[in-house]
């Protein structure tokens, strides 16, 4: 068992709380830097994939997990990002400037999609947000003059003034790097004011206003900050795929992106990696146990969407708190050994009760 | 002489068809601890929800510090001096003691957005100036044990005290408390009395709370209104409030003339 | 004239929208949970039709009650199995659950061997009939769903305000926990509900299968319910047919008048609107937390 004792305030900031923290973080980063010499091309492409759905997923957690605003249209965030990446890369824009304004054309997007968070709650901005999200991808679809419609867009290759990223190493090397930098913003954000408002906005938006959070102020910054970093994970996306159109960024992605940050665990950084992860290893599972089942099953279109859904109903029933939840469970029982009780994480057993008031 | 902190005149709201309050006017001064009580469903807590702003009169004026107070947005109300506490307890469930009382500094904040992205040297020695107030209003009140605990698992009692925490780090200068001793025992409601002692005499808060104990009432109060279907009955001391003829109406009922219903009795046995 | 034409089509539509919406709806006054499965269940209610008329032989009829039963215990077995152990977590998990159970109800239609990947016709008596009347053309089919719609609606709307099932069910979404106490059998009223919801969605799949055919994609036209239940006013039984005809008339307006693309997200834009100005929706309630 850990005790830290904590002798500074210090101690309770910054972001590697103690020595184990710095160890196996620290581990992971060397780690990822030397990846492209000890992994696989293939398994380095995933990677890449992983990064980039993880910075999406930063944003949507930062949105759905820690102000509690819920949006199923975070896809068409990316897809303005990937876009603007098409757009500027067909002109040699340095991959920088590219990245800022498809961050920051994002974000404009994503403070006029928040508009209706300031009226309306819970499901009804459900709605809204799925409902921004189709006219955003009819919009590109249509705006054929500069998107290319329906018919798609290609994407050049990514340069920094006169170098040409044009290896998969070197290509994973910007991904790990804007990944870092956007988690470490995150981070920021979430330990200090503005991140606590988050927070407070979430829990009890009656007494967040009572202590002096400007709700309208909040939110919209919530928004664009979760579109910001949408439109980044798209700019890079984009780069990736080589070839992006409008139904790539439709709701069915905005579904991913929420089943990644339900089943990483809601309300947690570590919930937006561990739910890439899975996103983009469950279909290589799928595809390895697809010669171990019946051919009938097996060879099924559907098999995939029917996994999905499977594994969502299971994660939403059983682990709550999402594969972050589990890793918690699992570390205390190690941590607590042999005093790990059953009910440690149980959650109370609440009844539903109506928050309407007539 | 003090000044008047806060006076509402003639301070009415309508829902719908329903006047919850109806030409209210008190006046609190600086540095008292100022009680409203009434029967359930008087309009104390809705006075409360008007002063912090949740609502908005429908006629009648609010002033604080000789500031107009009804058209002031409710998370601009913080920032001018009034913290409130809530009649069912409305705190941060999923952070920990010490994350709600961080958030109730937030009104005294100086950096923002960019610099806390980049976490600056500013952010840095702001967050350790907030967490040496939010230490002292810990001490204050005693909960160091619980600081680091999720207030979802803490028990009703400490949580009441989170609450007042949570509202003295905003560093008001007038307070507002709901109910402050409901559902707390005898002990913890004397530690509640001698608390709001010490924020009246120590830290020169002044006091308007919405109590039904009516022995904390005497023992902390200054003065006394008693309110009644939205309309003000009575104001004075505890023990002239308590026994004003119409607020013992109000809580007993009138004394009826019960004579017609009284057996009659016969001279023989 | 063809504005009058365009507009009874999209009354038809409308009308399939406000059943879909319907089925949210009585769910959500139920057990104030959203539902995002509802096109789902009216795909299998579909397949259900198509399997009983084309594969079993069976007359259009009897095809239509038997689907609804088994779509009533599909609907039933969901909520025992999947819903109510849940009930009582966030309204974003159960949401993220719903999705979760139309995804596997389209995985598993889809992966029927041959049926799955097609689109079938559904053969109904009324195909082909269609009115004269004046200069417009009335479909059957057409006026088979308007007056189904408005025969359910009307049925629903007197069970939830005067039956004791319907006043049970309000109770209940209001505070589970004071209905188990009064003693209202809380499990099996839900599970009615979805029941009874499957059902609604059934009648809509039957209903919109000869327009747009059955396939396994069918169910994401239940998208556009939403913005027929938030337009209504997503408390309201009458509310979600009103508002489910209003986004198809406008759609069907938008297809005829407006360029291409803005028939797609005609929905949306009225919903975004809805919620701007009148976020309870046009028969919807005022909802307020009391501090």
């Amino acid at each position: 068992m850990r005790f830290i004792f904590k002798t500074s305030y210090q101690q309770d900031i910054q972001l590697a709380r103690h020595g184990g923290h710095v160890f196996w973080y620290g581990l992971l980063l060397w780690g990822l830097v030397t990846a492209p010499w000890w992994l696989q091309e293939y398994w380095l492409t995933q990677l890449i994939f992983v990064m980039i759905y993880s910075i999406m997923g930063l944003g949507l957690m930062l949105l759905a997990g820690f102000t509690g605003l819920f949006s199923i249209g975070n896809a068409a965030f990316m897809g303005v990002g990937a876009y603007v990446a098409a757009v500027l890369s067909a002109h040699g824009t340095p991959f920088p400037l590219t990245l800022a304004l498809a961050a920051g054309l994002s974000a404009l997007v994503g403070a006029v999609v928040g508009l209706p968070a300031l009226r309306v709650k819970g499901i009804f901005l459900g709605i809204a947000t799925l409902s921004f999200g189709f006219i955003v991808e009819e919009g590109l679809a249509r705006w054929e003059s500069v998107t290319g419609g329906n018919a798609g867009i290609h994407v050049k290759a990514m340069v920094f003034g006169s170098w040409k990223v044009d290896s998969a190493a070197s290509f994973y090397a910007v991904c790990l790097g804007v990944t870092v930098l956007s988690t470490l913003f995150v981070l920021n954000v979430l330990r200090s004011s503005t991140g606590r408002a988050f927070v407070a906005i979430r829990d009890s938006e009656v007494s967040a206003q009572s202590m002096g959070i400007h709700l309208a102020y909040y939110k919209t910054l919530s928004f664009m900050l979760s579109a910001a970093l949408a439109g980044v994970g798209g700019a890079l996306y984009a780069h990736k795929m080589q070839f992006i159109s409008p139904e790539q960024f439709g709701i069915l992605q905005s579904i991913d992106l929420l089943l990644m940050v339900v089943i990483g665990g809601l309300g947690s950084v570590h919930g937006a990696f561990l739910g890439a992860l899975f996103l983009i290893t469950l279909p290589q599972f799928i595809t390895l146990g697809k010669d171990y089942l019946p051919a009938v099953i097996g060879q099924a279109p559907g098999l995939q969407s029917l996994v999905y859904g499977l594994v969502l109903i299971a994660f939403v029933m059983f682990e709550p708190m999402g594969l972050y939840g589990r890793w918690l469970k699992i570390r205390t029982w190690f941590e607590l050994f042999p005093f790990y009780r059953k009910g440690m994480f149980k959650r109370q057993k609440s009844f539903q009760k109506s928050d309407r008031l007539k | 002489m003090s000044d008047i902190l806060l006076s509402a005149h003639e301070l009415s709201v309508r829902f719908g068809g329903v006047l919850a309050v109806n030409k209210v006017s008190f006046e609190v001064q600086q540095g008292e601890v100022f009680t409203l009580i009434g029967p359930n469903g008087a309009g104390k807590t809705t006075v409360f929800n008007l002063i912090s702003r949740l609502y908005t009169p429908t006629s009648g004026h609010l002033s604080y510090q000789g500031r107009a107070l009804n058209d002031m947005p409710a998370h601009s109300v913080a920032a001018a001096g009034i913290a409130r506490t809530f009649q069912n307890i409305e705190l941060f469930e999923h952070a920990s003691v010490l994350q709600n009382l961080l958030i109730g500094r937030h009104v005294h904040r100086h950096t923002g957005f960019w610099q806390q992205m980049l976490f600056l040297p500013s952010v840095r020695a702001e967050e350790i100036s907030t967490r040496r107030k939010v230490e002292e209003v810990i001490d204050f009140l005693d909960l160091q044990h619980y600081r680091d605990t999720m207030v979802a698992g803490l028990p009703y009692g400490i949580r009441k005290v989170v609450e007042l925490a949570r509202a003295l780090c905003t560093e008001p200068q007038l307070l507002l408390l709901d109910e402050p001793s409901s559902g707390l025992n005898m002990e913890e409601t004397a530690d509640m009395a001698f608390w709001i002692q010490d924020i009246q005499k120590d830290l020169g808060i002044t006091v308007l709370m919405v109590e039904h104990d009516m022995s904390l009432v005497s023992k902390v109060s200054d003065r006394v209104l008693a309110m009644n279907q939205g309309e003000v009955l009575a104001v004075g001391t505890a023990a002239q409030v308590q026994s004003h003829p119409a607020v013992i109406e109000a809580y007993l009922g009138g004394i009826l003339d019960v004579s017609a219903f009284k057996r009659e009795t016969t001279g023989a046995a | 004239m063809q504005v009058l034409q365009v507009i009874f089509s999209g009354v038809a539509q409308g009308c399939i929208y406000g059943l879909i919406a319907l089925g949210f709806v009585l769910i959500y006054k139920a057990t104030e949970t959203v539902t995002f499965a509802q096109g789902e269940l009216m795909m299998l209610g579909a397949f259900a039709g198509l399997g009983c008329v084309t594969y079993l032989g069976w007359p259009f009829g009897v095809a239509v009650v038997v689907s609804m039963l088994v779509m009533a215990c599909i609907g039933w077995l969901i909520e025992r199995v999947v819903i109510n152990p849940v009930l009582g977590e966030p309204a974003f998990a159960i949401v993220m659950l719903t999705i979760g159970v139309g995804y596997v109800a389209r995985g598993l239609v889809t992966m029927i061997p041959n049926i799955g990947t097609e689109t079938h016709n559904l053969p109904v008596p009324y195909a082909d009939i269609s009115f004269q009347w004046g200069s417009l053309v009335l479909g059957a089919t057409q006026l088979v769903v308007m007056a189904s719609t408005a025969v359910l609606c009307g049925l629903l709307y007197l069970m939830f305000k005067y039956s004791r099932v319907g006043i049970a069910m309000q109770a209940t979404s209001q505070n589970q926990l004071a209905a188990y106490y009064m003693g209202i059998p809380v499990k099996r009223l839900n599970s009615l509900v979805w029941a009874l919801a499957a059902v609604v969605a059934t009648i809509a799949g039957l209903l919109l299968a000869p327009i747009t055919f059955v396939h396994a994609n069918m169910g994401f036209i239940g998208l556009k319910a939403f913005p027929a239940a938030v337009v209504g006013g997503f408390g309201s039984l009458p509310g979600a047919i009103v508002g489910g005809i209003l986004i198809g008339v406008v759609e069907s307006l938008s297809g005829f008048w407006l360029p291409e693309g803005f028939k797609d997200v005609a929905a949306y834009v009225v919903v975004l609107l809805m919620l701007v100005f009148k976020p309870n929706g046009l028969f919807g309630d005022n909802l307020r937390k009391k501090v």
